[in-house]
C-alpha cells in the first residue's frame, strides 16, 4: 500500500491548478464575469467557450489518447485532474453526456473508423451528444422502450419512430445516442439496437422544457418517421451490432453510475466548501447539531476517495468492480444530497435565494433517480453483489 | 500510488481465517459467556457450546503464529511489521467475535511496551500468551476480558488534550494476578467477561504526547478493523438466511424490501472499510493526518456495524431475536465495541477538531 502521489503526478496537479486559475479567469472575464447556467441558451454558449479552451489545451477528455482529442494520462491523472477541476470552481461540463457516457462505449464496441471520427469532435465539442434511453413509459424498466428503427433496405437507413424524453441537454445537443427496437416481433432486452443518430434528421422534433431546477435542462424529442441514412456518421450509425443493444448499453450504465460520470473531486470539493460555510456562519447563533452534520458529511465524502482509490489500483491490478459500480451510485447521490441540504440548514431563512448552494441542492435531488433510480440500484447490489435470490 | 495490500499481508490475513474458522467458530465465542444467570435472573445464553479450554486454545494458537507479536520489533521478540499489516487481522478477529482482548493486547499493549522499552518486563511473557494485556480509553472502567486481565494500561486525557499511559494497579475487584477470582459485572455481550475497574492510584504515567496518541490511535483503529469484521459476518449470516427462508412460497431475499436493508448495511461496510485500511497505512507512515483519519474510521465503521446489526436482525425477524441462533453474539459485540474506543459522536468531534471547526 502506498497512498502517496509519485513526483510526476504532483507536477500534473500543478500544472492543473495553475492552468485552471488563470483559464477559468480569463474565460469568466470572456463573459462579463456573469455566467449562466448550462442549462440557458445563453449559457450553453458560454459553457461551449470554455470547452473548447479545456480541448484546445488538451484537457477535455486527459485520460484519452492523443490521436481522439486527449492526453493520454492515467487513470491517476484523471483523478487529479478531476480534484482540481471542483476545487478550482470549474463549471459544469455541458460535453459531459458524450465524453463521459457514449465515449466508454466508443472506445469498447466502436469501429476505429467510428472511434476516428466521434471522438475527437466530442472531445472538441463540435458534436454534443445527449442520452436517448427513457421514454414515457420506460423508466426504470428501460426494457419496456417501444422507439423502434425499422430497416429500409432500399434507400439504406433507418426509420425511426417514437418519442424518448427527460433527455438531458437535449435541446442544445446536435446528436443522440440511443436504443432503438430493430427487430419489431422482439420482447424486452432483445432486438434492441444502440444507434447513433444527428438530430438534425428531418422528421425529428425536439422540444425543451423546464427541469425541477428551472433551466430548460430536459428535452423530449420525437421521432416522426425520421429516416438515419447508414452513412450519416462516418463508420455507421450502429454501435456494436444490430440487435446487440442491451448488452451495449449496458457497458455505459456501468460507466454512469460509477467512476467516471461522479469523480470523488466533485464531493470532496462540496465537502470542503460546507466545512467553510461552518466556519463563516458560526460566528451566529448556530445549532450546535450542525457541526455534526458538517463532518459527517465531509467523512463520507472522503471515505467515496478512499474506496475511488482502492477501485481504481484493483481496476489497474485487473480485479474488476462489476455490479459493485451500484454502491458507488447510491453512495455518491444520496452524500450529494446530505451535503447540500446540511449547506442549506447552515444557511437558514437566507437559503432561499438563489445561490450556489440551493441551486446545487435543487441539482442534487435528481441523482438518486438518475443513471438508474437508487432503488433499481439496491436490487442490482443486492442481486449481483450479496447474490440474493431474484424475483 | 497502490490502494492494496501485498499478497504477504493477504495470505497473513487468510492463515488467521482459517485458523479462526476452526477454533474459533460460534460454540467456543458462547464458551465464553458465564454460566448462570444476569443480575435480574434472566439466563445468559443457549445454544451448544464448546468445552472453555478450547476458549484458551485460540489464544495460544494465535501466540504461536506469531500474531500477538505483530506490531512488536524483532528485536524485541515480535515480527516487526506494523498496522497495515495487523489491521486484516484485527478484522478477521472481529469476524470471528474473537473471546479475548486481541485489540487490547496485540493491537496496544504490545506495540506500545515495544516503543516504551518494556517498562515493567512484561512483554514476553504477553508474546508468549502466558499474560493477557488490557488497556482502558477514555475514562471508561470497564476492562474486557478482565477476569484474565494480568497487565493493564490507562490511555486517557486527563487535562483535556494531551495524552498519557499509565499503568493501573489495584483496581481490578479482586486483586491483580488472574488466579484471583473477580466479579463479572452483568453485560449485554456477557462473552466479553467485562470486570469493573475500582479506585486506583494514578501515576504520571510510562508514555506520553505522539506515543501515547499513537497507542489510543491503534485501539481505535483495531476496534474499527473488527467493527467492519463484525458487520461482514452479521451480512454474511443474513445473506445465508435470507436465501433459505421462505415465506409466501417464495425466499424472503427475492423481496425488495429486504434487499434494499443489506443493500444499504452492505454500502456502509464497504465504504468504511477503505477509510480502515487507509488510517492503517497513515499510521503506519506517520502521516499528520493520521489521528483524524482514524477517527473518520472509527465514526462510520462504528455506523456501519450498528446499522448491520439493526438491519441483519430485521430480516431475520424472530429467530434472529433469540439466544440460540448466533446473531445475537454478534449483534452485542458490535454494539458494545461501537461505543468503546471513542463512539462515533466522539471521534465526529475529533474529526472536527482537525477540520478546524
Amino acid at each position: 500500500m502506498d497512498l502517496t502521489w509519485s513526483a510526476d503526478e504532483e507536477a500534473f496537479r500543478a500544472e492543473v491548478r495553475t492552468w485552471l486559475e488563470t483559464e477559468l479567469a480569463a474565460w469568466r472575464e470572456r463573459h462579463g464575469n456573469r455566467i449562466l447556467s448550462g442549462d440557458t441558451t445563453e449559457g450553453f454558449a458560454q459553457h461551449l467557450d470554455w470547452e473548447r479552451t479545456l480541448f484546445a489545451a488538451g484537457y477535455a477528455a486527459v485520460s484519452w489518447p492523443q490521436e481522439v482529442g486527449g492526453r493520454g494520462a492515467s487513470r491517476w491523472e484523471w483523478l487529479i485532474f478531476e480534484e482540481e477541476y471542483y476545487r478550482a470552481g470549474g463549471p459544469q461540463r455541458v460535453t459531459q453526456n458524450g465524453i463521459f457516457l457514449l465515449a466508454p462505449t466508443v472506445f469498447e464496441f466502436g469501429t476505429p473508423e467510428q472511434q476516428a471520427h466521434i471522438l475527437p469532435r466530442m472531445a472538441g465539442a463540435e458534436d454534443l451528444w445527449c442520452q436517448g434511453w427513457s421514454e414515457p413509459n420506460a423508466g426504470s424498466d428501460l426494457a419496456s422502450l417501444t422507439c423502434k428503427a425499422t430497416r429500409d433496405d432500399e434507400r439504406g437507413g433507418w426509420v425511426l419512430d417514437g418519442q424518448k424524453t427527460w433527455t438531458t441537454r437535449g435541446a442544445f445537443c446536435s446528436h443522440l445516442f440511443g436504443l432503438f427496437r430493430t427487430d419489431p416481433e422482439s420482447q424486452r432486452h432483445r432486438g434492441l439496437t444502440y444507434l447513433l443518430v444527428p438530430l438534425e434528421l428531418e422528421g425529428i422534433t425536439v422540444r425543451g422544457f423546464g427541469r425541477l431546477d428551472g433551466d430548460e435542462g430536459f428535452a423530449e424529442v420525437f421521432f416522426d418517421g425520421a429516416f438515419l441514412p447508414d452513412d450519416a456518421l462516418p463508420g455507421g450509425v450502429v454501435l456494436g451490432g444490430v440487435g446487440e443493444g442491451w448488452s451495449v448499453a449496458m457497458a455505459t450504465t456501468s460507466s454512469e453510475r460509477g467512476l467516471t460520470l461522479r469523480s470523488p473531486g466533485r464531493f470532496t470539493a462540496t465537502a470542503d466548501r460546507l466545512v467553510e460555510l461552518h466556519r463563516q456562519r458560526a460566528k451566529g447563533d448556530l445549532d450546535p447539531g450542525l457541526r455534526d452534520r458538517v463532518v459527517q458529511g465531509w467523512m463520507k465524502a472522503e471515505a467515496y476517495r478512499l474506496q475511488t482509490l482502492q477501485t481504481v489500483t484493483d481496476d489497474a491490478e485487473g480485479r474488476s468492480a462489476g455490479a459493485a459500480s451500484s454502491f458507488v451510485k447510491l453512495w455518491w447521490s444520496e452524500l450529494d444530497v446530505e451535503l447540500h441540504e446540511t449547506a442549506l440548514d447552515l444557511l437558514g431563512a437566507e437559503a432561499e435565494l438563489d445561490d450556489a448552494w440551493s441551486k446545487g441542492w435543487q441539482f442534487s435531488l435528481s441523482g438518486p433517480i438518475y443513471a438508474g433510480t437508487n432503488e433499481i440500484q439496491r436490487n442490482i447490489a443486492a442481486e449481483r453483489v450479496l447474490g440474493l435470490p431474484r424475483k | 500510488m497502490r490502494f492494496a495490500f501485498t499478497d504477504d499481508q493477504l495470505a497473513f490475513r487468510d492463515a488467521v481465517r482459517d485458523l479462526l474458522a476452526k477454533e474459533c467458530p460460534p460454540e467456543v465465542v458462547r464458551a465464553a459467556w458465564p454460566d448462570g444467570t444476569d443480575a435480574h435472573g434472566a439466563r445468559k445464553g443457549e445454544g451448544a457450546r464448546a468445552d472453555a479450554d478450547r476458549v484458551a486454545k485460540v489464544w495460544t494458537d494465535l501466540a504461536e503464529m506469531g500474531v500477538l507479536g505483530i506490531g512488536v520489533s524483532e528485536a524485541n521478540g515480535g515480527l516487526g511489521m506494523a498496522e497495515v499489516d495487523w489491521v486484516l487481522l484485527a478484522e478477521e478477529s472481529g469476524y470471528a467475535a474473537l473471546p479475548h482482548p486481541f485489540v487490547e493486547t496485540t493491537c496496544v499493549v504490545a506495540p506500545l511496551l515495544d516503543d516504551t522499552d518494556d517498562p515493567h518486563d512484561v512483554l514476553a511473557e504477553v508474546l508468549a500468551g502466558e499474560r493477557q494485556a488490557g488497556a482502558v480509553s477514555l475514562t471508561s472502567a470497564l476492562v474486557p476480558w478482565g477476569d484474565a486481565i494480568t497487565y493493564l494500561v490507562s490511555i486517557d486525557r486527563p487535562q483535556g488534550d494531551g495524552w498519557v499511559v499509565r499503568r493501573v494497579q489495584g483496581g481490578l475487584a479482586v486483586g491483580d494476578t488472574a488466579d484471583q477470582k473477580r466479579t463479572l459485572a452483568d453485560t449485554v455481550d456477557a462473552g466479553r467477561r467485562v470486570v469493573r475497574l475500582g479506585a486506583w492510584q494514578a501515576d504520571a504515567g510510562f508514555a506520553t504526547g505522539a506515543t501515547a496518541e499513537r497507542a489510543f490511535d491503534r485501539g481505535a483503529l483495531g476496534t474499527a478493523a473488527q467493527l467492519v469484521g463484525l458487520g461482514r459476518r452479521m451480512l454474511d449470516l443474513s445473506v445465508g438466511y435470507v436465501a433459505e427462508r421462505q415465506q409466501f412460497g417464495v425466499p424472503i431475499g427475492s423481496q425488495q424490501a429486504v434487499k434494499h436493508h443489506l443493500a444499504d448495511a452492505a454500502m456502509a461496510l464497504r465504504f468504511a472499510a477503505p477509510v480502515v485500511y487507509a488510517a492503517a497505512w497513515e499510521l503506519a507512515t506517520g502521516a499528520p493526518t493520521a489521528s483524524r483519519t482514524v477517527s473518520t474510521a472509527k465514526a462510520l465503521a462504528s455506523d456501519a456495524a450498528r446499522l448491520t446489526a439493526r438491519q441483519a436482525l430485521q430480516v431475520h425477524g424472530a429467530i434472529g431475536y433469540t439466544t440460540e441462533y448466533d446473531l445475537h453474539l454478534y449483534l452485542k459485540r458490535a454494539e458494545a465495541l461501537s461505543r468503546t474506543w471513542g463512539d462515533a459522536a466522539w471521534h465526529r468531534r475529533r474529526v472536527a477538531t482537525a477540520l478546524g471547526i
